[in-house]
């Protein structure tokens, strides 16, 4: 509905000639190419080595074999890393451009804090097991925690400097509750301390299956919002000139990203960056245009916490690093690169 | 309408004048905060010193401090309790500092050694030695030490960029917090439960079993940087003003800025060193601190009291709350620290600022 809304925005008026489109069209299937290339990667590669025989028998001709089963909870971890991926990624680039901050990252705004301390609310006091059930309460404690950040950074006058401060301040509160949480109870500390790492290690099917609805409504509304946000970032006047909804917008926009990163959360634990990263990178070569930038953002984003995922079961064989301490050792210089840049700080 | 003010400020900064011609400004209300937080710093820490599992009443643990006592009080005062409040005393003192010197600098209020990383990193070091070595109590200070002076040169050196600003301090300090907590999670996740039990709770920060060993580095670093930095007071005042008119003043902004950051990191580190990282007393302390005094500035000896008396404070809480040495005292600030931005967001609501 939010694509037939009439007004255009400008890069309608003022076309991209089409020699650039076509290259970013083309560049978009490269990087879907890009994606098959690391998700097989990570089927194929592990701490326990396989051939590619044993490989290829386990992807199409399953007969329950050792080799067969470890490629099978490859295949799951494989598709986890791709959903949670393209959610992070989306996540990010969807609350950069309504905070007009280059910095939003879901895991500095503190977002995916919020979510894991309702998560392991929801295991340690209610008793919830199941994922479908703690999800709710992932959803929950991602938007309570956008909302306090967003208030405590400083709603409309939110320079990127406050909104970071106010997400890592409150970060620290949760993760201090969290710590509370783990020395009260030693079967919480016994598993929760590899769950709130980020991790996508204990992925099942049924993992999946319970996220895959949250994460398939959150990419459809975020990607459906890529005009709106194109015309608010013009400037909330201009953008109201040109007859978009911003209040719609925004709540569309904050409900979106809440849902992608609780339900990632929910299923892996809390994953710093990759929402950062992705957004930036792709940036620098689609240039500002939101209908560009989603479904890029969608599909490289996979292709970065798969790849660290696969980087963090070759560097610590026979044990494993865990993909969110991949991705924030990767992050971090990205971060301060940007920080350091000096174009970001007049943002 | 000007008389009023006048009369106002004449009653709030008073001049002292010696004989000699020397003239001080005294800030009334200021000095008058000061000697409050310092008597109640104290009455809690002689009540602290009566609060465990063998209760003292405080007349008795007066008794006994002056030298009075009977000989099993004396041992329970002496060797096991006031060591422990002391070294209560002296990390909170060292919190609010640091956490007064950041704020300052960094220019923001929540602009403080915990949320910029230098906590993180300490914790870091703290872990390593634990997972890593099993070391003992002094190893795993002194591995925390070492890491939280490391990290603190790095987020100096990673913003540096012809000067330090507050705005690429506090993000390349965020960026680094982010990588390091990651870092340390991972540390969690290799060591056993024993030794992810005594991580998490060092983790959170904790004043049980504290000793004399702890009390005299700790001494002996406020007594050296807590007259260095007060004698930077009026620096930082004026480069609270903005760089330029303080050069203008004559002041050398960044030998004074990074003589006062190193000061910030040393304490931050030595009182997590000693007491693990405790969360939100340097963010809270010099906050309190400045609403308590109202007057502008960094308000660096209120926040040394404040952050005395609120860990002293938060201890004997947690203590009454939950038994004697059942949580660490980090869990009571945390739960203070969100109450803080909590009320923070409150108030800047109504004040128009969001």
């Amino acid at each position: 509905m939010l694509v037939d809304s009439p007004p255009e925005p400008s890069a309608e008026t003022a076309p991209a000639p089409p020699n650039r489109r076509a290259i970013r069209a083309v560049g978009l299937v490269v990087s879907l190419a890009i994606l098959v290339l690391v998700a097989l990667a990570s089927i194929a590669i592990g701490a326990k080595e396989l051939s590619l025989e044993q490989v290829w028998h386990g992807l199409f001709d399953d007969t329950g074999t050792y080799g067969d089963v470890v490629v099978g909870e490859r295949i799951s971890r494989t598709l986890l890393g791709l959903l949670a991926g393209a959610a992070l990624g989306l996540a990010g680039a969807v609350l950069q451009a309504l905070t007009r901050n280059p910095l939003a990252d879901p895991g500095l705004l503190g977002i995916n804090a919020g979510a894991s301390a309702a998560v392991v609310t929801a295991i340690t006091y209610f008793g919830v097991t199941s994922l479908t059930g703690y999800v709710w309460f992932g959803f929950v404690g991602a938007a309570a925690v956008g909302a306090l950040v967003w208030f405590l950074g400083g709603s409309r006058g939110a320079t990127p400097v406050r909104l970071a401060l106010a997400g890592t301040a409150i970060s620290a509160a949760l993760y201090g509750y969290l710590q509370a949480v783990m020395i009260m109870d030693h079967a919480a500390l016994s598993k929760m301390r590899f769950w709130t790492v980020g991790s996508l290690a204990s992925a099942t099917d049924e993992t999946i299956v319970q996220v895959l609805p949250f994460l398939a409504v959150g990419t459809v509304v975020a990607l459906l919002l890529a005009r709106p946000l194109n015309a608010m970032a013009m400037g909330d006047d201009t953008a109201r000139a040109l007859g978009a909804n911003l209040n719609r917008t925004r709540a569309l926009s904050m409900a979106a990203a809440t849902v992608l990163c609780g339900a990632a959360t929910a299923a892996c634990g809390p994953i710093v960056f990759v929402g950062l990263m992705v957004p930036h990178v792709v940036r620098s070569f689609t240039g500002p245009d939101m209908r560009w930038i989603l479904p890029y953002a969608t599909v490289l984003s996979p292709v970065l916490l798969l790849g660290a995922d696969v980087v963090g079961r070759i560097v610590a064989r026979p044990a494993e690093l865990q993909v969110g301490i991949v991705t924030a050792i990767l992050g971090g210089p990205v971060f301060i690169f940007l920080v350091r840049r000096r174009r970001t700080a007049q943002l | 309408m000007k008389t009023q003010v006048m009369s106002k400020s004449a009653v709030r900064n008073r001049a002292v004048r010696t004989p000699g011609g020397l003239s001080v400004r005294l800030d009334v209300r200021a000095f008058t905060v000061v000697v409050l937080l310092l008597v109640a710093a104290l009455t809690a820490s002689v009540v602290l010193i009566g609060t465990g599992d063998f209760p003292i009443p405080a007349a008795d643990v007066l008794r006994t401090l002056a030298g009075n006592g009977d000989a099993g009080q004396e041992f329970i005062v002496n060797e096991l309790r006031l060591p422990r409040v002391l070294v209560g005393l002296l990390v909170g003192a060292s919190l609010g500092l640091g956490g007064a010197l950041f704020q300052s600098i960094s220019r923001n209020p929540l602009g403080s050694p915990d949320v910029l990383g230098l906590s993180q990193g300490a914790t870091a070091g703290a872990l390593v030695v634990i997972v890593l070595f099993s070391g003992s109590a002094d190893q795993v200070a002194l591995g925390a030490l070492v890491a939280g002076l490391v990290t603190g040169l790095a987020i100096y050196l990673l913003a540096w960029k012809r000067g330090v600003h507050g705005y690429r301090l506090v993000l390349v300090g965020i960026g680094v917090s982010a990588v390091v907590t990651a870092v340390n999670g991972y540390l969690i996740t290799k060591a056993d439960l024993v030794d992810a039990g005594r991580a998490v709770v060092w983790m959170t920060g904790s004043l049980n079993g504290r000793d004399w060993t702890q009390v005299w580095p700790l001494l002996i670093m406020c007594a050296i940087l807590v007259p260095l930095v007060l004698g930077n007071a009026r620096a930082l005042r004026m480069i609270e003003m903005g760089d330029d008119v303080s050069y203008a003043l004559g002041v050398r902004v960044e030998r004074v800025r990074m003589l006062l950051l190193v000061s910030a990191v040393l304490l931050t580190a030595g009182a997590t060193a000693a007491a693990g990282p405790v969360s939100f007393v340097a963010l809270t302390a010099p906050q309190l601190a400045r609403r308590l005094t109202r007057s502008p500035g960094p308000n660096l000896v209120p926040s040394i009291c404040m952050g005395a008396t609120l860990l002293i404070v938060a201890d004997w809480a947690s203590q009454r709350a939950f038994g004697a040495d059942q949580l660490p005292v980090g869990v009571v600030t945390g739960v203070l620290g969100g109450v803080y931005l909590l009320w923070l967001l409150v108030t800047e609501r109504k004040a128009g600022r969001i």
